[in-house]
């Protein structure tokens, strides 16, 4: 097998001692196939690299002259306005850590509980139709979600938040915020959020769900362990850095979801009061570059504010990213 | 491979016939638009040869030309352009015009950097932006605005069993600005006499985004009293009350369904959404919102443009007799000499079709007013101008 390339599979996997892979001789018979394939993968990595690295070039070098001329203090304002220049992040990462971390609250035990009803509980005749349904939430667009949010939902949901505020009004977080009506508010963006990355969530948990060794499984249940607990000690660990994965993918859905929260979320008016609450509106980094920057984009400066808007929501999602990354290895290195 | 040849080979044979097909029109200046709405390609070249008609049947007919015009810009006239565009080019088989309603900034941008022919804008262009001189260079002529489509801005309201309210810039600006905050205000039931107001808060909704309409609006609003609305004009709402929401028809939407609200919006969404529209007293009574009292506005305004230019300065505090004050001017911004001589003789014909009785006579029905005939005829001239 190894004989056509000069390296297998098993050379480079490592040993069951924990060995380094075994390197290829390099004896690659430098066929054109093996160089043309070759080619192409460093050429697709390379090309998403440098997009990125040029995507974030171009937003610094646009956001400094904005940044030079900006009155207010960019990381602790909350005003945001570009003539005159005056703009801080404070209301725009809030509202946008807000909805997003919402989103992913309801979002994620929805979506293992049913990935494992899909890959555990339901009989096969209803499991490959139900998933494939629930693929199909994925396909939606979000303006869908935006119109369907903004104009039949909120009003209904109104109800629920005011019941809410009634029972925890006395929580900042659930308090009321006197001026926003008809239920548009950063918890609403949530809920609505929520179901727009359940999809994502609960197809790719299913999938590792479905990965946890069959030795495993019938393990547990030799052991005497009952249905659930197999699940809690074999499945849910197996699939968990899987499932971290899959929430930090919707997580930078929910982060950079623009036109939904556009049409539903309130804006508040300048110089409005800082709340904590959830049923404030606002404007999330995404929502407000694009309500307001088509307008600008004749001003270098004015424009250069919402670049150094969309920079940080850069950097916030490759943060994210990057903490997901981390925890990932860990679990990797602990479960192996 | 052989099919998606075949494929190619008839796409190229289709586009050859397509070309030939706007060359066979491309001198036609068909007559009436009834004629040709159900006339083909064919038959419109056949009748290729009848006079050169100009604006004067009540169907709107026009100049044609062939070939293609760019244009972009103000989400304020969309509709009206679109119309517009659709009823030309009904008549006019060879002419393939575009407008992209991207936003007045947008427009001028495209205009300036000659990505466009002309442009659509909420406003003339900025000298203080420097936009007169960019779009001269870019010109290598003046570049003239020309007011086209009059678009009056509603103040709608949502109250139970008020059909009618009346306000006065003052109480507007005191409700926007958040120094009215119910409805059964003394101010409020002093201009309503005999009208049962309820006792409830107002709900203010404003334009979340950056709009032409929150401009307008906002102008209206510095001019008429200072003391209550001291911000000057823009296009980023400064209020400091109430909530934004998307777009126009956002915040009709809203309005509609929100007991207490009172918003600002195009007229044509106050109509779309069955809203209550408040009446304007500047101080000749009480003003209601039509094409007519809109009309009266703009005739009222002063040319301030130089030139051909025609750009005009509304005067929101008239007290001009039936006339309702809130109402923006959108332009179309063309170059008054074209380098090309075919896209000039394009331009100006398009530009005269919207001029035209024709046109601006089907401007109510998509919630525009047209434009009183003492500036339709300086626009007029400025269009026979532009080379």
């Amino acid at each position: 097998m190894s004989s056509v390339t000069g390296a297998s599979f098993t050379d480079e996997t490592p040993g069951p001692e924990g060995e380094p892979p075994l390197r290829g001789d390099r004896a690659s018979t430098g066929r054109l196939g093996d160089r043309l394939f070759g080619g192409m993968t460093r050429l697709a990595g390379g090309v998403v690299l440098a997009i990125v690295v040029l995507v974030g070039v171009f937003l610094v070098v646009r956001a400094i002259p904005a940044l030079r001329a900006n009155h207010a203090d960019f990381f602790t304002s909350t005003e945001w306005s570009t003539s005159p220049l005056k703009f801080g992040i404070v209301q725009l990462l809030w509202t946008t850590v807000a909805t997003s971390v919402i989103a992913l609250v309801i979002a994620v035990p929805f979506s293992i509980a049913i990935a494992l009803f899909l890959g555990f509980y339901a009989p096969r005749w209803l499991a490959q139709p139900a998933a494939a349904i629930i693929d199909l939430l994925a396909a939606v667009p979000s303006i869908v979600y935006g119109l369907w949010g903004a104009y039949i939902v909120a009003p209904q949901f109104a109800h629920v938040q005011s019941w809410i505020q009634d029972a925890f009004g006395w929580i900042p977080l659930f308090g009321r915020v006197p001026g926003i009506s008809g239920g548009t508010t950063i918890f609403f963006v949530g809920v609505v959020l929520a179901i727009m990355i359940l999809p994502i969530i609960t197809a790719l948990s299913r999938e590792v769900f479905a990965q946890t060794p069959m030795t495993q499984r019938e393990g547990a249940i030799a052991l005497g362990a009952t249905k659930w607990e197999m699940l809690r000690t074999t499945v849910l660990p197996f699939g968990r850095p899987g499932v971290i994965s899959a929430s930090m993918l919707g997580l930078g859905r929910a982060l950079g979801e623009t036109i939904a929260v556009m049409l539903i979320l309130s804006t508040l008016p300048q110089g409005a009061n800082w709340s904590w609450s959830l049923f404030n509106g606002g404007s999330t980094f995404a929502s407000n570059i694009a309500a307001n920057a088509p307008e600008s984009i004749s001003d270098t400066r004015q424009m250069g504010a919402y670049i150094a808007a969309g920079l940080v929501l850069f950097i916030l999602t490759f943060v994210v990213n990057a903490i997901a990354r981390i925890i990932i290895e860990r679990r990797k290195a602990f479960s192996e | 491979m052989k099919n998606s040849r075949i494929a190619a080979a008839s796409i190229a044979a289709a586009a050859a016939f397509g070309l030939a097909a706007c060359g066979s029109a491309s001198n036609d200046s068909s007559g009436n638009s009834a004629s040709s709405n159900s006339s083909s390609s064919s038959a419109a070249g056949a009748s290729a040869g009848s006079s050169a008609s100009s604006g004067s049947s009540a169907g709107g007919s026009a100049t044609c030309f062939s070939g293609s015009l760019k244009s972009s810009g103000s989400t304020a006239q969309q509709n009206a352009i679109n119309q517009a565009i659709a009823a030309y080019t009904q008549q006019c088989k060879g002419a393939k015009t575009s407008y992209t309603g991207s936003g007045s900034g947008q427009g001028i941008t495209d205009f300036i950097g000659k990505q466009t022919d002309w442009a659509g804008s909420d406003s003339a262009l900025d000298p203080a932006k420097g936009e007169p001189d960019k779009a001269k260079a870019s010109c290598g002529s003046q570049a003239i605005d020309l007011p086209m489509v009059v678009g009056p801005i509603a103040v709608i309201y949502n109250l139970k069993g008020v059909g009618k309210l009346i306000l006065t810039p003052q109480l507007t600006a005191k409700i926007f600005s958040g120094k009215i905050t119910e409805w059964n205000n003394a101010e409020i039931a002093k201009a309503n006499p005999g009208v049962k107001l309820p006792s409830q808060k107002i709900s203010v909704f404003f334009r979340s985004e950056a709009s032409g309409t929150s401009d307008n609006f906002s102008n209206f609003l510095n001019q008429t009293d200072k003391t209550d609305w001291p911000d000057q004009h823009s296009k980023q709402w400064t209020g400091k009350v109430g909530q934004g929401k998307k777009g126009s028809a956002g915040v009709g939407q809203a309005v509609s369904s929100t007991p207490g609200a009172i918003g600002y919006d195009e007229w044509s969404y106050a109509i779309t959404n069955k809203l209550n529209m408040a009446e304007m007293d500047s101080g000749s009574g009480p003003v209601a919102l039509t094409a007519e009292s809109a009309g009266q506005a703009i005739a009222a305004a002063k040319v301030v443009g130089t030139g051909k230019d025609v750009s005009l300065a509304i005067n929101y505090n008239t007290k001009a007799k039936g006339a309702y004050p809130i109402v923006l001017a959108t332009y179309e911004i063309a170059c008054l000499k074209y380098s090309n001589p075919t896209t000039a003789k394009n331009v100006k014909a398009f530009l005269t079709y919207l001029a035209s009785d024709g046109f601006q006579g089907t401007l109510t029905q998509v919630g525009s007013a047209p434009l009183p005939k003492s500036i339709q005829q300086k626009v007029q001239e400025s269009i026979a101008a532009i080379s």
